[in-house]
């Protein structure tokens, strides 16, 4: 395990044991922080001089299938004025994938978080527009999840000839 | 025109007069760009100077499907774009013809997926496929070439 | 907003009548001309003014993360060609960093320098392409011409290096696919001299051009702390002031050992970016000068049998390589990371690329995420676009360069 930065340290000084976790595997730097404290820690993130993560990178999720709790919500962060970076997980439970949205803190999020619902399936709670982001209105269930079938197709429009490719079977995804 | 009727009588006059309309055709096409994915970059390079599409009577294209009579299949088609790739064929005036540019537009190329069609034939027919992952350009202008050879050919129904 | 300022006299005004003002729904997309790639952009506008925009896209998701998922750590890398299309070497370089972070290993020098050649090249191309193809929307033609004309001639360097023009497939894991081939430095170096004559052509073309400052000067500024706010990087963040460019405050790869700055411009409106892109062009191909001159010899992959794929004339000459090979390529036995997560960024032609890798000891991905640039750009567009004119939107998309491919996935 490398030496972790400073302010990884910080943030766990300050909010306690609120952050289940940190540990800096490859430099990353990471924090996992519990569902109700993600807010927080964003807005502190992003205001305390010892830190000032300004600028939002990314928001994704992790479908960890079999594992308790499924899915791991992950959050990017960089400072632009101190050159770090680190990154956030929030773990979220398959029964009630709900997280508090970050949009006060960080706009940006906005649309990562429909891509997000979108893709996993995972709601916003507090998300002023949570529509589908790529797919149409039509489409049922989530596509990134692990136990959607990859080659599922949900045409819109009546087909002309069938699409099943000779090789299909080949495209299952590898067993976890 | 009435000659697509058959309203002209005589056989040899109808044979010569369809190789005319073919030959007009063939040079003439005004072509409508559906670019979705990077095969329109190489569609880009084809129409500009460097390899100009123009010297076989294909450079100009028309935004608007009734204005022309060549679909242009740039890229991958999805299923969310399937409709609209549909309404724009059918919006397009008679004679019209269709080209798959590029691997995905053909046949799904490297997406076989939940979000993919697998080919734009399976919306839509094709007329000319041309393979590659994009073409190259000397490979679009053949699979031109080929599609006026169709189209000089093309037997007038009466 | 900057419009605001200029009064416009309408017919209303000359001739003393009401006009009755009505709100308009319109709508443009998802197959339109100027919108490169598939996009819908509503907007609703009073008169030809923007009051409220919305974009939907979507119209090229093709599920790049599922796909990858589904393959090997190796196979994987053509997809990401296929993410931002116009520069694709890029693309690679940051899929094959995370997972080389992944692993643990080092690219040697030789290879990170022919790296970073072809991607400034690849960078080239894509500025070309997005400031032509901006112009043209502009009603500047010949211009666009001019671009793609010397977008050949990055592609013609880029087919000596990896043999394709667009889906270059150009990295392994540990490497690069192959060794700098013969007769390359020539061909760069008088290439590079054209480029700079067409960069400087184009400059003379538009840059002090009346009309294309006339529509481009004020538009959709962005103050820096917006920007960040709007999560941009990339030009648009550097077009609004704040030198934030990852090649000089992240340095990765050799970016430490080349010498080069960081234009930034100071409204953050169309014009700035334009400006900033133009220099861009200018500061990579020096780096691409400097990368031939310093480039070392040596190996270009990293000399590990269980990352690196033996020599074709191994696989196919004896058995030793032949069993490598097969090793390498059959399900169960190839690459395989440790279990973990890596995270790495590279500067893209617009911004920020960063790749999000999880690895479950497997032989591919088990999460393949990549961080597109544009996207958090368009995401923003709605609210650059309002309160111009509604011939403004075109001016703006332009400047955002959407890469549908990127954006989408
Ligand atoms: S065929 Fe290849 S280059 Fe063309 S759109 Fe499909 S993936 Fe892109």
């Amino acid at each position: 395990m490398q030496e972790l930065p400073e302010y990884l340290s910080v943030l766990k000084s300050r909010f306690g044991d609120r952050i289940e976790e940190i540990h800096a595997q490859h430099d990353d730097a990471t924090a996992v922080v519990k569902r109700d404290a993600i807010v927080e820690v964003c807005a502190w993130l992003r205001d305390d001089e010892k830190t000032l993560f300004d600028l939002f990178l990314d928001l994704t999720a992790v479908d960890y299938i079999g594992r308790k709790p499924r899915f791991e919500v992950v959050i990017h962060l960089v400072s632009i004025p101190f050159r770090h970076r680190l990154r956030l997980k929030v773990r979220l439970d398959e029964d009630d994938p709900v997280m508090p949205t970050i949009i006060p803190v960080y706009p940006a999020s906005n649309w990562f978080e429909r891509e997000c619902w979108d893709l996993y399936g995972i709601k916003f709670d507090g998300h002023p527009d949570l529509r589908r982001m790529f797919l149409q209105e039509t489409f049922v269930g989530h596509p990134l999840r692990k136990d959607y079938p990859i080659a599922k197709r949900q045409p819109l429009i009546e087909l002309r000839k069938s699409e099943v490719r000779r090789n299909d079977e080949s495209v299952e995804p590898r067993p976890a | 025109m009435g000659i697509d009727k058959g309203e002209i009588p005589g056989v040899a006059l109808t044979t010569k007069l369809e190789s005319l309309l073919g030959w007009g055709r063939k040079y003439s096409l005004f072509l409508y760009p559906f670019v979705t994915a990077c095969c329109g970059m190489e569609y880009m390079s084809v129409a500009c100077a460097h390899y100009d599409i123009d010297r076989f009577g294909a450079g100009l294209p028309r935004f608007s499907p009734r204005q022309s009579d060549l679909l242009l299949i740039c890229g991958t088609v999805s299923h969310k774009i399937g409709p609209v790739l549909y309404r724009v064929w059918e919006q397009m005036a008679d004679p019209k013809w269709v080209v798959a540019f590029g691997a995905c537009a053909s046949c799904g190329g490297p997406y076989n997926n939940y979000a993919t069609m697998q080919g734009a034939d399976v919306c839509i027919p094709v007329d000319v496929y041309i393979p590659g992952c994009p073409p190259r350009p000397e490979m679009v202008l053949d699979g031109l070439i080929k599609l006026q050879a169709k189209i000089q050919n093309r037997q007038i129904p009466g | 907003m900057a419009t605001e300022e200029k009064t416009f006299v309408g017919a209303a005004e000359v001739m003393d009548v009401e006009i009755p003002i009505q709100e308009m729904f319109l709508n443009m997309g998802p197959s339109h001309p100027s919108m490169h790639g598939v996009v819908r952009t509503m907007v609703r506008i009073v008169g030809e003014r923007v009051v409220w925009a919305d974009i939907e896209i979507g119209y090229l998701h093709r599920a790049f993360e599922k796909q990858c998922e589904a393959q090997f750590w190796n196979t994987a890398i053509i997809y990401t060609d296929r993410l931002n299309y116009v520069s694709p070497i890029i693309n690679n370089v940051g899929y094959c960093m995370a997972v080389e972070k992944l692993l643990g290993i080092t690219v040697p020098e030789r290879g990170e320098y022919f790296r970073t050649l072809v991607s400034e090249v690849s960078r080239v191309a894509d500025h070309l392409t997005n400031v032509g193809a901006a112009v043209m929307e502009l009603g500047a033609f010949t211009a666009f011409l001019y671009t793609m004309k010397a977008r050949e001639w990055c592609y013609e360097i880029i087919e000596a290096a990896c043999g394709a023009r667009i889906t270059t497939n150009f990295t392994r894991v540990g490497g690069v696919m192959a060794d700098v081939p013969a007769g390359f430095e020539e061909l760069v170096r008088d290439r590079v001299k054209q480029l700079r004559g067409v960069v400087d052509e184009f400059d003379k073309l538009m840059t002090r051009n009346r009309i294309f400052i006339d529509r481009t000067r004020g538009i959709s500024p962005v103050t820096p702390e917006k920007a960040v706010a709007y999560g941009f990087t990339g030009p648009l963040l550097r077009a609004a002031g704040i030198p934030y460019d990852i090649r000089r405050t992240h340095p990765y790869s050799i970016y430490d050992q080349l010498d080069f700055v960081v234009p930034t411009g100071t409204t953050g409106d169309v014009l700035d970016r334009y400006l900033v892109r133009m220099e861009e062009m200018r500061q990579s191909l020096s780096m691409i000068l400097q990368c031939l001159k310093q480039m070392p010899p040596g190996p270009v992959n990293v000399m590990d049998k269980l990352i690196t794929r033996p020599l074709k004339t191994n696989v196919y000459g004896n058995i030793e390589g032949l069993m490598n090979q097969f090793k390498l390529v059959m399900d169960g036995h190839g690459i395989k990371p440790d279990p973990g997560e890596a995270w790495a960024s590279v500067e893209g032609g617009n911004g920020e690329l960063g790749y999000y890798l999880v690895s479950d000891g497997g032989d591919g991905p088990y999460k393949c995420r990549c961080r597109a640039p544009s996207f958090p750009l368009v995401q923003a567009m709605k609210e650059m676009i309002v309160g111009h004119m509604v011939a403004d939107v075109i001016p703006v998309f332009g400047s955002i360069n959407y890469i549908a491919g990127e954006v989408e996935r």
